[in-house]
């Protein structure tokens, strides 16, 4: 699913150079669970970037689902965070004063579907995150929980092969944490790739295998013996207007 | 994504932004409206001069004493004491082409009947002025062949005199002596309302015989204008030159001195007063226009603004697939939709603007289609001119870059 070949992230910032990445090879197969570790500055976000076709790499080769994304043109970019990759962020970058529907619908509008089919299927991806009732609050009338399970719910509707996620609980409780992780958990369940960064080893043992980073360079990649279950239920809706 | 979704996109966006979207719109808006509300007001003024000199009379040469200056355009003609009576017959014998002739001397006097008082402007005349002038008479009758032979102290009012004088134009004038700075006259005839044509009132004015004028009233013997009819329009410019032969003569001017009269062309003034006013609205319409341009001007600032403020929404949009070109539409129609819909609201101000100044100066400021389109185009094209910059830079963000943006 993921292959990573001697990738390197240089950044030139005036005379000094930054070096992110110092040639990471990495490969992940189809419907694995995958947290990223790391100490800060290590470059898990760098990667998570690359991986999400955001940023290109300096050097190095990124095959995703058999195509080679590091010639990709910016079109070709787009289309494949369009369609393959649905990415899920630390600050949840939810549109502000557009509904949670609009949000998750988004992606549906730049793959070029139709009105009707856009609201059911992000309807559908609203439910599943237990959202239903939720569906016309903006941004800013949800928790930080809330918002996270709606951008989940927006990475998830476009159906993509890999969901990549960098720190999705990093601003969240435990409570609310374990909920995203049963999301993800199901999601896995269902037969998805999933990475995450996560600074937490309460929540990388969620995961099916962890990959540690320092300096730009992977140090180690372990299989977690016993994965935690997450608490499946997701919080009860009260007083909630549809 | 099609035209119709990211119309919505953008409409969205600017229905977020409301006060904003308005305060953009505002330079379009009068940019707009400046443009359509003059040049509706240049046209109103254009066709209110023109029908103003052409119901000064049919085929009308306006001779005028002193000398004109070039182009035909009376210059400080009219003050100099070089036409007379005598002058008439020899006019009117000038040649074929001249087919009528009535001259004028004016004053301004105080009219006095009963109790009523008013002020305005006598004409000394002929009979033929009536036909000349297309003066036409309601009441009564105009003045005649014979009381310009007998200086009779008599008087034809205008419409506006009677109501000045009496309360109303209808009321019972024939018969009735008025006084005109204390000397009586009695009026014969009351003349049918020409209706008032931008500044000149046609309907305030009072007719007596030229004789009666120059004896009673002005107390020296020179015309003011002589109004002088030809035969056709094909004629004008050989009663034209028929005139001046006859008039040079007349006084004695020798070959290649300056004539001390002048003759305008009703065709001339026609041309010359157009092409002023042609003048002023273009003038207008291009100060307007400047305005648009500000107006412009100020959407590209905005949508720029705009893009920079937005950068993170563009980061978001791009992360989950917005390509390069969706943003450029999104930013463009935006634009776009500022300046047409700024341009609707112009132009309906624009309406609403020479309407108001049209009634006020009592002109028909007529919009034109032409210059509804025009406008309309213009600020459509202003949209794209001026969003053009701001939406490339929109989409031409790197997504990640666009992200980290605070
Ligand atoms: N745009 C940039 N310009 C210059 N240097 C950068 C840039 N982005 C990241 N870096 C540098 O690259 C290195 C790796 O950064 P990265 O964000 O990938 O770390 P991280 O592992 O995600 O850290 P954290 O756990 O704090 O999120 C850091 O030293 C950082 O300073
Ligand atoms: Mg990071």
């Amino acid at each position: 699913m993921i292959d990573l070949t001697d990738i390197k992230k240089i950044y030139a910032t005036g005379d000094i150079q930054v070096v992110a990445l110092a040639g990471v090879d990495l490969h992940v197969g189809a419907g694995e669970f995958v947290s990223i570790m790391g100490p800060s500055g290590s470059g898990k976000s760098t990667m998570m970037n690359i991986l999400g076709c955001l940023d290109t790499p300096t050097a190095g080769q990124y095959f995703l689902d058999g195509t080679d994304v590091s010639k990709a043109s910016g079109n070709q970019l787009a289309i494949i965070r369009n369609q393959k990759i649905g990415f899920v962020f630390q600050g949840f970058n939810l549109l502000p004063r557009t509904t949670a529907l609009e949000n998750v619908e988004l992606p549906l509008l730049y793959a070029g579907l139709g009105a009707k089919e856009r609201k059911e299927r992000a309807l559908l991806a609203l439910e599943s995150v237990g959202l239903a009732k939720r569906v016309h609050h903006r941004p800013k009338e949800l928790s930080g929980g809330q918002q996270q399970r709606v951008a989940i719910a927006r990475a998830l509707v476009t159906r993509p092969a890999i969901i990549l996620a960098d720190e999705p609980t990093g601003n969240l409780d435990s409570r609310s944490s374990e909920e995203v992780m049963a999301i993800f958990q199901r999601v896995h369940e269902d037969g998805n790739t999933i990475l995450i960064v996560t600074h937490e080893p309460d929540i990388a043992e969620y995961t099916r295998r962890i990959v540690r980073f320092r300096d730009g360079h992977i140090e180690g990649d372990e299989r977690v013996q016993n994965p935690r279950k997450a608490m499946p239920q997701v919080e009860e809706e009260k007083g909630a207007v549809s | 994504m099609n035209f119709l979704e990211s119309l919505r996109v953008s409409l969205r966006a600017l229905k977020a932004n409301k006060l904003r979207s308005m305060l953009t719109m505002l330079g379009i808006i009068i940019g707009v409206g400046a443009v359509i509300a003059m040049v509706a007001i240049g046209n109103g003024a254009s066709a209110s001069i023109t029908s103003q000199i052409q119901g000064l009379g049919s085929n009308l040469l306006i001779v005028s004493p002193g000398q004109s200056n070039s182009g035909g355009v009376k210059g400080g003609a009219g003050s100099a004491n070089t036409l007379k009576m005598e002058d008439l017959p020899k006019i009117q014998a000038a040649g074929s082409a001249v087919k009528a002739v009535a001259p004028s001397a004016n004053k301004n006097v105080q009219v006095v009947y009963g109790s009523g008082n008013t002020s305005t402007n006598v004409t000394g005349t002929t009979a033929e002025y009536a036909e000349i002038r297309n003066v036409n008479v309601e009441r009564g009758h105009f003045l005649t062949q014979q009381d310009v032979d007998g200086s009779a102290r008599v008087a034809v009012l205008g419409p506006t005199v009677v109501e000045n004088l009496m309360g109303s134009s209808t009321a019972n004038v024939i018969g009735k002596t008025i006084k005109l700075n204390n000397v009586p006259f009695q009026v014969v005839g009351v003349t049918a309302s020409q209706g008032s044509s931008g500044v000149m009132n046609n309907d305030d004015m009072i007719f007596v015989p030229i004789t009666t004028a120059q004896m009673r009233l002005i107390g020296n013997k020179y015309l003011r204008q002589v109004f002088v009819e030809a035969a056709s329009a094909d004629m004008m410019q050989t009663a034209q030159e028929e005139i001046t032969t006859a008039l040079q003569k007349a006084h004695h001017i020798r070959a290649g001195k300056p004539d001390d009269f002048s003759i305008m062309n009703q065709a001339d003034i026609l041309a010359t007063m157009q092409g002023v006013t042609q003048t002023m609205t273009m003038l207008l319409g291009g100060i307007a226009a400047i305005s648009l341009l500000v107006g412009g001007i100020g959407i590209m600032n905005i949508m720029l603004v705009s893009v920079t403020e937005r950068t993170r929404e563009i980061g978001i949009r791009k992360a989950i697939g917005a390509k390069g070109r969706d943003i450029l539409s999104q930013f463009l129609i935006e634009a776009v939709v500022l300046s047409i819909l700024g341009g609707g609201i112009g132009i309906a101000f624009g309406w609403l603007g020479s309407n108001l100044v049209g009634k006020a100066l009592k002109l028909n400021a007529s919009m034109t289609v032409s210059s509804v389109l025009m406008a309309f185009g213009f600020s459509a094209a202003i949209g794209i001119i001026f969003g053009v910059f701001p939406a490339r830079k929109a989409a031409a963000m790197d997504p990640i870059e666009a992200l980290r943006y605070e």
